[in-house]
Order: structure tokens, then sequence, then C-alpha cells
């Protein structure tokens, strides 16, 4: 009877908070294979899995775990890669605790099933063990299939293009492919070198990527239909432009936007310097402002510049924060301060054009706003100065015009964003489907893949009939 | 990869790549930039596109030898290849029958003037150039400009060539001398810009002028590049890099563009133990300091 006591979730060993505040490896260490085998062993195999529901690609998740259970990793993984072709990173960045784990049945008496981490496991090992399944190439069709956007939205709908028997072609504007994966989500969470690995993966399936192409300047977009000769197009650009506070001296030398902020660590590894030749102000004293994802990363890695203070300053309560908990939770321990209740309401110039302090004034909160969220509300002459020599207003991102702007007759909503029919990606112009950010503004990278793959499978219906009912569009 | 196909030194401190990059030499046109990284660990820099030519397939760049990037580019040769090169980028110069113009180049400015007084003129405009450096050593494209120009006026800081004076000099004589200027674009130095802003504003006439503020991504996604016009904050890699002049904080783009003096001094530095012999052996020759 001692068996059927549902067991604890096998933890993933972490590196300890006080050494990985200062260094830019990966925070945990990934199971072993015991201990892989441990946690798979708590699935229960339900017939009727819910936790399935919770995941946007609907990843055969009881499937992929059974073949933990029998040691078979490498099975597992390209169980996975059916549905997923990114598990490695979505292994490590998913909110599972909002989707897949939410669902999980175990996590009505106890704690779920660590499905994150195992995906994680089976990717790595199959990695590391050189074992790449290549799907045998598919009888070519004749359709070329042009995507703007290397992001998880455009691998994934290259991805599976490509397994139908396209011809693919992914236009990146940056000199790396990867989108958010390689110059926002910052080598700890995410390094680079998987990122790499699976981008070579979906080249190994005979996408071709071409970097350094800013469609709408090297390449206008009738050009990637009439000389390209493209038959269909999925754009996936991302939400990239940043926005600032709108204060005085937000244009002060040291505040950064996070885009910037983590541009430079990342995609320029400026944490490197002066190996790599891009700078980064290493802030002593620093503030981020704002509560999600983006601003707990440029945070951590202000700390890993080796800032000795660290202000995360937020105008909500903890409860609001967009997060994910478990970033929160590693922020605190690392020893970032927490500001909440608490904006900024300009920056002070040391004289010499450089920002040396942030003037804040505390917050209260009142009534619930329309998103249900508890409005926030300075309180009159609360108003302090901390001092800084960094400051990075991490407040989300708008749709960047740059390409939108050369294709007048594609439908944008009132934020700019591309009108796209949710199941399809299909918009206002003749085989051209979108997904990811550029239409629902920042989300997740599984919410941009699980765009991309909807779209591949519209354009595929779409290159047979090349029917088009924008409708349903029509607002 | 790009090649470089041809190198020119034209200048002890200015050099010319006309470098194979066909798709943007096919769209570029006058006012263009594009952003290049030399190697893995480098950095993105953006450079104007001096010149292109359809036919051949290349983008041809001026620039000057100022840090380690820019230093390193110069050591590259004819046959070398820069792994990264993006353009064309910005929003290219808009240019029109005006009348009468004059187009102002300042140093290493005198490249990205060209291919504006170049269309200017095509475009049926009277072009009267200004192209100004610290010495006669560092004035080069005097026969190009001398082609797109009814006029050129050439001045050195130090009287070795030209007339002994500032571009603005000869620039406030003209305006006062004429009154049928409908245009100036002016391109070089901050420092310079913002004078020759200060200049045509008594004579309130328009002053196009192209910023070069610190850039990374240059696509606008970054902000690096921010500074104000008009009272507004804008990005130069998209909303530019040509704002009127009259409306640009040059005080806040010169700021900006010292952000990183400190570790820019570090690079270079270590760069010059590395290359060692080689720099200092060149610096000796040609009896300079690098910068
Ligand atoms: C710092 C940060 C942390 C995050 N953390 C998480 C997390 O932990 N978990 C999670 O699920 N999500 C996270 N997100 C959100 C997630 O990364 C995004 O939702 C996801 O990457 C969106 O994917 P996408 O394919 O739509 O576009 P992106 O990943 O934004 O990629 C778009 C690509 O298109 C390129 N592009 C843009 N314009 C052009 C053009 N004109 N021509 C050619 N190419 C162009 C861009 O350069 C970019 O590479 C985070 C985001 C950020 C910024
Ligand atoms: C739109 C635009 C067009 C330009 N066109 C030309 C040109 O045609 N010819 C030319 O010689 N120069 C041009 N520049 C300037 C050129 O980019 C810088 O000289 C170069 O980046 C210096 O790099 P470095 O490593 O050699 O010097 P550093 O020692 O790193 O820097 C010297 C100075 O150059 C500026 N700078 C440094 N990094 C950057 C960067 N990433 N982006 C922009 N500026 C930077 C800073 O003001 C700095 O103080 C242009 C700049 C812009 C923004
Ligand atoms: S892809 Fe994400 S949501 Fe789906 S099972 Fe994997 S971790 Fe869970
Ligand atoms: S719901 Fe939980 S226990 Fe059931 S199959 Fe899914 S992961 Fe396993
Ligand atoms: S350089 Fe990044 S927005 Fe202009």
């Amino acid at each position: 009877m001692e068996e059927k006591k549902p067991k604890k979730r096998v933890h993933m060993r972490e590196q300890v908070p006080q050494v990985r505040a200062r260094n830019f490896m990966e925070v945990p260490y990934g199971y072993t294979p015991e201990e892989a085998v441990e946690e798979a062993s708590r699935c229960l195999s339900c017939l009727n899995p819910s936790c399935t529901k919770g995941c946007p690609v609907a990843v055969d998740i009881p499937s992929f775990i059974k073949l933990m259970k029998e040691g078979k990793f490498i099975e597992a993984a390209w169980k996975i890669k059916e549905e997923n072709a990114l598990p490695a990173v979505c292994g490590r960045v998913c909110p599972q605790e909002i989707q897949c784990e939410s669902l999980c049945l175990l996590g009505k008496k106890g704690e779920p099933v660590a499905i994150g981490n195992l995906e994680r496991f089976v990717a790595d090992y199959e990695r590391e063990k050189g074992e790449i399944q290549i799907p045998e190439k598919p009888k070519p069709t004749g359709r070329k299939i042009a995507i703007i956007g290397s992001g998880p939205g455009g691998l994934t709908c290259a991805a599976d293009l490509i397994k139908s028997g396209h011809q693919v072609t992914l236009f990146e504007a940056l000199h790396k492919p990867g989108g958010v994966l390689m110059y926002g989500i910052p080598e700890f969470r995410l390094p680079k070198a998987i990122v790499e690995k699976e981008v070579d993966y979906i080249k190994k399936l005979g996408v071709e990527v071409v970097v350094n192409a800013v469609i709408g300047k090297l390449y206008s977009f009738d050009e990637l239909f009439n000389e390209y000769g493209s038959d269909a197009c999925f754009i996936a650009t991302g939400a990239g432009l940043p926005m600032f506070l709108g204060i005085p001296g937000e244009n002060l030398n040291g505040i950064y936007s996070a885009n910037e902020f983590l541009t430079r660590a990342n995609l320029m590894k400026a944490y490197l310097f002066p190996e790599y030749d891009t700078p980064i102000k290493r802030g002593k004293k620093v503030a981020v402002f704002g509560g999600g994802n983006v601003a707990m990363d440029a945070a951590r890695v202000a700390l890993r510049l080796g800032a000795e203070k660290v202000y995360l300053i937020y105008r909500r309560s903890e409860d609001e924060m967009p997060a994910r908990k478990a970033e929160i939770h590693h922020a605190h321990e690392e020893g970032i301060e927490f500001m909440l209740l608490t904006n900024p309401t300009r920056f002070i110039d040391d004289g010499k054009g450089n920002v040396c302090a942030v003037e804040c004034i505390k917050m209260e909160l009142g009534e619930p706003d329309q998103s249900g969220r508890k409005n926030p509300i300075p309180i009159k002459g609360s108003e302090f100065q901390i001092e800084i020599d960094v400051g990075i207003p991490a407040l989300g991102t708008r749709s960047n015009p740059l390409l939108v702007s050369t294709l007048p007759d594609l439908k944008l909503n009132k934020r700019g964003y591309i009108m796209a029919e949710e199941e399809t990606g299909m918009t206002s112009k003749l085989g051209v489907f979108a997904g990811g950010d550029i239409v629902t503004g920042s989300a997740t990278v599984i919410l941009a893949m699980g765009a991309g793959r909807k779209a591949a499978k519209a354009i595929n219906e779409y290159l047979k009939w090349k029917y088009w009912d924008t409708r349903s569009l029509s607002n | 990869m790009f090649k470089i196909v041809k190198k020119e030194e034209l200048s002890e401190l200015v050099t010319s790549f006309e470098i194979e990059a066909k798709d943007i030499a096919k769209k570029a046109k006058a006012g263009n930039f594009f952003v290049l990284k030399i190697h893995e660990e480098g950095e993105r820099i953006p450079l104007t596109i001096a010149d292109f030519d359809t036919e051949r397939g290349t983008i041809t760049t001026v620039f000057q030898k100022v840090g380690k990037t820019t230093h390193h580019l110069g050591t590259l040769n004819e046959g070398d290849s820069i792994s990264d090169v993006i353009g064309p980028l910005g929003r290219h110069s808009h240019i029109e029958k005006f009348g009468k113009v004059v187009c102002v180049g300042g140093g290493v400015g005198i490249a990205p003037i060209y291919p504006i007084a170049r269309a200017l003129k095509e475009a049926g405009n009277a072009v009267i150039s200004i192209i100004g450096a610290r010495a006669k050593n560092l004035i080069f494209w005097e026969d190009k400009m001398q082609r797109v120009s009814d006029e050129l006026i050439i001045t050195t800081d130090d009287g070795s060539y030209g007339r002994k004076a500032v571009v603005t000099v000869p620039l406030d004589e003209l305006l006062r001398e004429n009154n049928d200027i409908q245009l100036i674009y002016a391109i070089g130095p901050a420092i310079m810009m913002k004078f020759v802003c200060k200049t045509t504003e008594k004579y309130n006439v328009k002053t196009i002028v192209s910023l070069n503020s610190i850039m990374v991504d240059a696509t606008g996604m970054c902000g690096a590049c921010r500074i104000n016009v008009g009272g507004k904050t804008q990005f130069a890699c998209v909303d530019g890099p040509e704002f009127d002049g009259h409306k640009v904080d040059f005080d806040l783009l010169m700021s900006r563009q010292r952000m990183y003096i400190d570790e820019e001094k570090v690079s270079f530095e270590r760069y010059k133990k590395k290359r060692g012999f080689n720099t200092l052996w060149k610096r000796k020759n040609q009896k300079r300091e690098c910068i």
C-alpha cells in the first residue's frame, strides 16, 4: 500500500542563488536519467488525459512519458516532436503552471507531474546523444512558401510546411535566426546553443534560412510573390517595438529599453565584452520598471553583469505581476529588491547627461478596472528618490510597423497588429497568413508555435483550393 | 559572407570599400545606410551607402577609422569578406526639383553627401556643394563632387587646401548673397551639423541633416538610436536618419554618442595591444596618432 501514496515531485537541482547571480550559466542543471525515470513514473498514464488539453499544441503527454518510463528517451523525444518542433525550448520556457501542468490529474491532490522538466530532459538527451531523427524527405510539391521572421512562430510553420514537401524559405532581419529566443530570453534561462541546435534541425529538414533580410527594405512583399514566386506567405515578425515610460529624463545615458539591454546582452553577447565588441553599461545600482517576464529577465541580467543592487519597480502588487511564478521566485532568491506599488515619475541628470537617480511615487490600489486588476493610484506627496546609474523600462512592446507599413492592403487592428483568423492565420491579403506576437501582441513561445502550426495546416488547404474568404475578418 | 571587391585609401584615416551585395545594391537609394558586423564577436555598426552600382551588384561605403571596429575594418583587403551586411536601412532622401540647393559635407560626411548631391543634380536642381575637413589629406572625392555640383567650395581648418575656414563660413556667405536657396543638406560630425543649422536658421532656409546616433539592430526594435526632434522622441534608424535640422536637439545627440566612451577606449586599447607591432608600425610610418 505504501506506493499508492502520491510521491513527491523530483526536484530539479539548481545552481545556488548566490553563485548563479554572478554567472550566465543555466540556472537548473537538468535531471539525471534516473531522476527522469523516477519523475516519469509518477504519471498515471490517464486514458483521458487532461494535461494534453492544457498544451496549446496538444503534445501527446502520456505517450511520451510512458516511453520515458521504459527508458526509451530518444523515442520519447520523437513522440514530442510529432507535435512540437522545439521541445528543448518549450520544456524550459513554457508557463507550464498555467498550461499542461495546471490540468494534470495529480495536481488535484499534490504536485502535478513535472511535464516541462521531462520534456526538457528528453530533448536534451536526444541532442546530446546525437541521434536527431530527420524524417524522410517528402515528395516535392513544387510549391514555394516564404516565411518572414524566425521566432518560434516562423520556425514551427517552416518545419511543418517542409514536411509537406514544399520549398520553404525563412527570412530573418537580424544576423541570427531565433527571434526572441535568441535576442530576448537570457542565456541562463535558455542557452543559445540550444536555440542554434533547434534551428539547425529545421535547416536539416531542408528549410532555407536567409538572415540579414529585412523584409520591406531588402525585398518588398510583392517581390516575394512575383519575383521569388511564392505561392503563400506566413508573417511572424513578432512584437518588437519597445515602449518607454514617457517621463522626463528618459533619453539620458544609462536608460535602456529592455529590448536594447537584452539584445546587447544576449544576441550581441555584451556580457563577454571586451571579448565581444558590443558594450553594455554595467550598472552598480539598477532599476527595472515593470512586472512581466521581460522585467525579470532584465533585472537578473543586470545582477549578473555585476550590479550591487537591482530594484524591480512595479506599480501594482506582486499578485498582479504577469511574470511566471517561477521567475519571480528566482528573482527573489537571487536578491532582486522588489519595490511594489511604486511608479517612476522622472529621471535625474548627473549634469553630464547620465542618469544618477530616479524619482518615484508610492501607489495604492483602487477599484478593479475592466481587466479585473486593481487600478493603482498615486499617493500625493509620497515622492522619493533612489540613486541609480542604469534604468530599464520593461513595459512590454508594440507592433513594429517596418513591414506592415509597406502593406497597405493588410488589415490591422486598432493597436497596429495584423488581423488574422484565429484558426487559420488567414489575413485580409490573398495568400498571406500571419501568427504569433504580430497578431496577438506579446504572448508566449508556445502560442506563437501553435499559430505557426495552424497556419501551416491552413496554407496546405489554401494551396489545394486557393480559396480565400475574409468575411470573418471584417469588423 | 559579403566580399570586398575594391579597397581604396582615400586619406590616412578614410577608407572606401566596394562590397558585393547584389540585392542591397538593387534597392539602395540616396540617404540609405546599412549595418555591418565583421565577424562572430563583432558589433553591429551603421555606415552610409555612399554609392551603389546595380549592374556590378555592389555598394560602396566610406568610413573613417575612429575606434576598434572601424580600425579592424580598415585592415581587411580586397578579396576578404564581411560576415554580415544588412540593408538598405532608413528612409531614403526625399528628392525633387527644389531649385537652388546647397550640399554640405564635413569630414567623412563628404561620402554620404555625394549620392544626395548627385540625386539632386539629376532631379534638375542647381547644386552648390561645400566640402570641408581638418586638413588637405582628409579631403577626398573632390572629382566626384565636382561632377555633380554646379559649384564646389572646399575648406580646410588649417588652410592646407581650399579656403582656410570651417564650412559654415562659405555657407553663410552663400545664404547672404543668394536669397533663392531653397534647401540645405548637411552631413558630418554632429557639432558641424549643429552649427550649420544655427547658420541657416538665421536665413530661415530648410536644412536636412543625417543623424548618426549609436545603433544596434537599426530596425526600430531597441531604441538605442533615440533622439529628440521637435520635442518628440524619434528613432533615428527608422524615422530617419534624415531630419529637419532646425528641430533636432543636437546636444542630446552628442551626449548620447558619448555613452560608451570608456568602453570604446578599453576595446580599442585591447585591440591595439593584440595587433601590437602591426598598428604601431603603421602609426609610426604615417606619423600620426590612431584617433
Ligand atoms: C525577454 C523576454 C522573455 C520572454 N520570456 C518568455 C517565457 O519565459 N516563456 C514564454 O512562453 N514566452 C516568453 N516571452 C514571449 C515570447 O518570447 C514571444 O511571445 C515569442 O517569441 C513570439 O514569437 P514570434 O514567432 O511571434 O516572434 P519573435 O520571437 O518576436 O520573432 C520575430 C522575428 O521576426 C523578425 N522580423 C521582424 N520584422 C522582420 C522583417 N521585416 N523582416 C524579417 N524579419 C523580421 C525579428 O527580427 C524576429 O527575429 C518572452 C519575451 C521576451 C521579450
Ligand atoms: C546612420 C549612420 C550612418 C553612418 N555613416 C557613416 C559613414 O558613412 N562613415 C563613417 O565613417 N561613419 C559613419 N557612421 C558612424 C559609424 O557608425 C561609427 O563611426 C562607428 O560605429 C564607430 O565604431 P568604432 O568601433 O570604430 O568606434 P568606437 O570607438 O566604438 O566609437 C567611436 C564613436 O562612434 C560612435 N559609435 C560607436 N558605436 C556605434 C554604433 N554601434 N552605431 C553608431 N555609432 C556608433 C560613437 O559616437 C562613438 O563615440 C554612421 C553612423 C550612423 C548612425
Ligand atoms: S509544449 Fe509547453 S505546454 Fe505543451 S506539453 Fe510541452 S511544456 Fe507543456
Ligand atoms: S494528467 Fe498528469 S498524470 Fe495524467 S497523463 Fe497527464 S501528466 Fe500523466
Ligand atoms: S537602432 Fe535599435 S531602434 Fe534604432
